[in-house]
């Protein structure tokens, strides 16, 4: 080749059909999807608590996009049933992961419901599971010496627990609690909702 | 759906049409005419069969380490200091780099290390580490060696060489905001675009002062031909400021269609700007260190066009198994499977080159960085096409074996790359040798040892972990446990490799410190200009 601008051009041009192929076709197919019903857009609460999410970089090791059960046991594990395109309607940006270091989270709200369960959690996670590799995010909480009224009190147990005083929750531990909580796509979808069915076996359940 | 697909054919067929005609046009027009002969254009009259790894051969002369450089004096001379200021900023940025790196792997086998404070946590730490040896190591030596080896190639100085100087300034501006922002956790949420896109519009800012000498040099070249390097890294240039615009456009990355976004920009960024960066290297180096033009050079037109055609729409198999449209999901494994083809026949010309001049490897440690480099692309490539079928994926998805994978290309397909082409260059560039040569030995098994403990504590490592997570009878807690022997072999390697990275810091930085010898004048064009 001996011409720069043939070369600029061809190059380009392969580039655009890329796009054309991976991001304008595909993302006019998604948009025509109505959300999933049921679905409901986050609160202003969730909202800063999946900027929480976001800030302390979750998506690194949890994924929030359960795989079909022709593919893996996901739905076994409780991690609910395969996710579609529309159940990400309200998602900006997506946070679909790309490791389970940790479990899916797209459902953690359904399988996990209790608040202290997820405050004592982020605090330490050793306290709940010995084997978790998790960050402890002790920076999201405050040591008092006593709970103000108001204050949401980490309940801990014998060993993890201040010698003296109490561990409050930070107002974003508390929104980013209220997204976790929020995360369920337990609604029924319609069979032919939009997703990568490449591994459907004959028979196999959806 | 029927509606899509009947869209596609259609499209498919027109898009066969228009490459069509432009083949014919091409042909007719002799625009891909060239032959073996083209290939040795790298060289000065009468430099073919000299073979040329003075960086560190013991008989080399202090000051003009190599015959054909004193050809080539003028033209390195203008060259030479925006390389060093790029440089300088990559080495800084792979020095900050691997050790984010490093901790962030301590703590997935300590996790209650540095957990004081939020911008030591896991998240933030290993983001940092990301996109400083991508957007600051990487991408920055990748442009120092294009804008080291194009006049070469072209044989005429580089133009406007000041532009590269404030584009370095400004892009080194940008990571420093972009560390800061990623520390204090404002990001823009997806992985590969962590970095906030009101910061990006610097980086593209600075962009514009890489690609405007680098064409303009192009445009001025005294060769008809372009060297095959040259397509690597004028495409390369082309591709990756539309990329990196284009995904970093805020209102964009809406729902899921906002993943498939994500990850055509994030495997671009490794398939049409890093890739470009090393396979150009190697095409350059590898021929110049041995003395020999490569082994068969129009078998690199259909290494560089495959790459392009196939290499561009993989990325949808970062989603195999997930909420996005199956046909897309579909396309991009194809595709993967199709890189078989430009990958084997980079592998074939570089390989062969390599294999019929083994003795160079022995003498040059410059050309055994670049030739491993070689050889790893080879096997990220090979082993990347692999991981995208559907049978494959499953077990390796959301592992630690997408890491090991993702290293074998960044770091020991690009990085091992970029090391030999700066153990080249410097002595070039400062007109010195390295002042401690028995340290790059050290260094170079320092890397290679640390990356061989590192990738194979990750790939058999992340096979179980996928093979654990797919068995339903286990817990998860029991994924998470087996893993934890194979991330702590993991952090050995990956100390290993750190360390390596300081002692070639190091060694760079005492490499600037000596005195300069006086600089060599030149003629500023190594052959009389042709009408093209």
């Amino acid at each position: 080749m001996n011409r720069i601008a043939p070369l600029a051009i061809l190059a380009l041009g392969i580039l655009a059909f890329a796009t054309l192929m991976l991001v304008v076709f595909p993302g006019i197919q998604i948009g025509s999807e109505a959300p999933t019903p049921g679905l409901k857009p986050y609160t202003a609460q969730q909202l800063r608590g999946r900027h929480v999410y976001i800030e302390q970089g979750c998506l690194y090791c949890h994924s929030q996009q359960p795989r079909s059960a022709d593919q893996a046991p996901d739905d076994e594990r409780g991690w609910g049933r395969a996710s579609v395109a529309s159940d990400y309607a309200y998602d900006h940006p997506h946070l679909m992961g790309t490791m389970r270091t940790g479990p899916d989270l797209l459902n953690v709200g359904a399988r996990l419901p209790s608040r202290d369960w997820q405050l004592t959690h982020l605090y330490q996670p050793r306290a709940i599971s010995k084997w978790s590799i998790m960050p402890a995010y002790p920076y999201l909480f405050e040591k008092k010496a006593q709970a103000a009224p108001g204050d949401v009190v980490v309940k801990l147990p014998p060993g993890y627990a201040p010698k003296d005083g109490v561990i409050v929750a930070t107002p974003d531990a508390i929104d980013l609690v209220a997204y976790l909580q929020g995360l369920n796509r337990t609604m029924p979808i319609e069979a032919h909702a939009v997703r990568d069915d490449g591994y459907e076996t004959k028979g196999g359940a959806k | 759906m029927s509606l899509t697909i009947g869209l596609l054919l259609t499209l498919s067929f027109v898009v066969s049409l228009i490459a069509l005609a432009f083949l014919i046009w091409a042909v007719a027009t002799r625009q891909m005419a060239f032959d073996q002969r083209s290939a040795s254009t790298i060289f000065v009259e009468g430099e073919e069969g000299h073979p040329d790894d003075a960086g560190v051969a013991p008989e080399s002369d202090e000051r003009v380490p190599h015959h054909f450089d004193t050809a080539r004096a003028g033209i390195d001379s203008v060259s030479a200091w925006p390389v060093t200021v790029l440089l300088i900023g990559a080495v800084v940025w792979l020095v900050l780099g691997s050790t984010f790196g490093m901790i962030a792997s301590l703590k997935l086998h300590w996790p209650d290390f540095l957990d004081a404070a939020a911008p030591l946590t896991f998240g933030r730490v290993r983001t940092m580490h990301l996109n400083l040896v991508i957007y600051g190591w990487s991408s920055l030596a990748g442009i120092a060696i294009m804008i080291w080896v194009m006049p070469r190639m072209f044989h005429t100085a580089l133009r406007y060489p000041k532009l590269p100087v404030i584009g370095a300034v400004i892009w080194n501006i940008a990571l420093i905001l972009a560390v800061g922002a990623l520390a204090h956790g404002w990001n823009d949420g997806e992985e590969w675009l962590e970095i906030p896109w009101q910061i990006d519009l610097l980086i593209a800012l600075a962009g514009v002062f890489f690609v405007i000498p680098l064409v303009a040099t192009a445009r001025a070249r005294n060769v008809h031909h372009i060297y095959v390097s040259g397509w690597y890294w004028l495409a390369a240039i082309c591709w990756f400021p539309v990329l990196f615009v284009v995904a970093n456009l805020p209102f964009l990355t809406t729902g899921a269609g906002g993943a498939t976004i994500n990850w055509w920009f994030a495997h671009n960024v490794l398939g049409l700007w890093l890739t470009p960066i090393g396979v150009g290297a190697g095409y350059y180096f590898i021929p110049k260190i041995i003395g020999k033009p490569i082994y068969s050079y129009s078998l690199s037109l259909l290494g560089f066009w495959g790459l392009a055609l196939f290499y561009s729409q993989v990325g949808i198999h970062h989603l195999i198994g997930g909420p996005v449209p199956t046909w897309v999901v579909t396309l991009s494994i194809v595709h993967s499977v199709m890189m078989f083809i430009p990958v084997i026949a980079v592998a074939i010309n570089q390989h062969v080159t390599v294999a019929r001049n083994l003795w160079a490897v022995k003498q040059s440690i410059a050309l055994r960085f670049i030739w491993l480099g070689a050889i790893c692309y080879t096997l990220a490539s090979f082993e990347g096409s692999l991981e995208a079928l559907r049978s494959v994926n499953t077990v390796t998805h959301f592992t630690q074996f997408t890491i090991g994978h993702a290293h074998l290309g960044a770091y020991a397909f690009l990085s091992f790359t970029l090391f030999g082409a700066i153990y080249y260059m410097m002595p070039r560039i400062t007109g010195r040798r390295w002042p401690w040569p028995a340290m790059i030995p050290v260094h170079f098994w320092l890397v290679v040892i640390g990356f061989i403990v590192y990738f194979v504590s990750l790939s058999i490592g992340g096979i179980y972990q996928g093979l654990a997570m797919l068995d339903a009878t286990k817990p998860f807690a029991d994924s998470v446990i087996l893993l934890k022997p194979y991330l702590e072999s993991r952090s050995i390697g990956g100390g290993l490799m750190t360390l390596g990275h300081y002692l070639f810091a190091a060694h760079f930085a005492a490499m600037l410190l000596k005195r300069r010898a006086e600089t060599v004048e030149g003629p500023r064009e190594t052959q009389p200009a042709v009408s093209a």
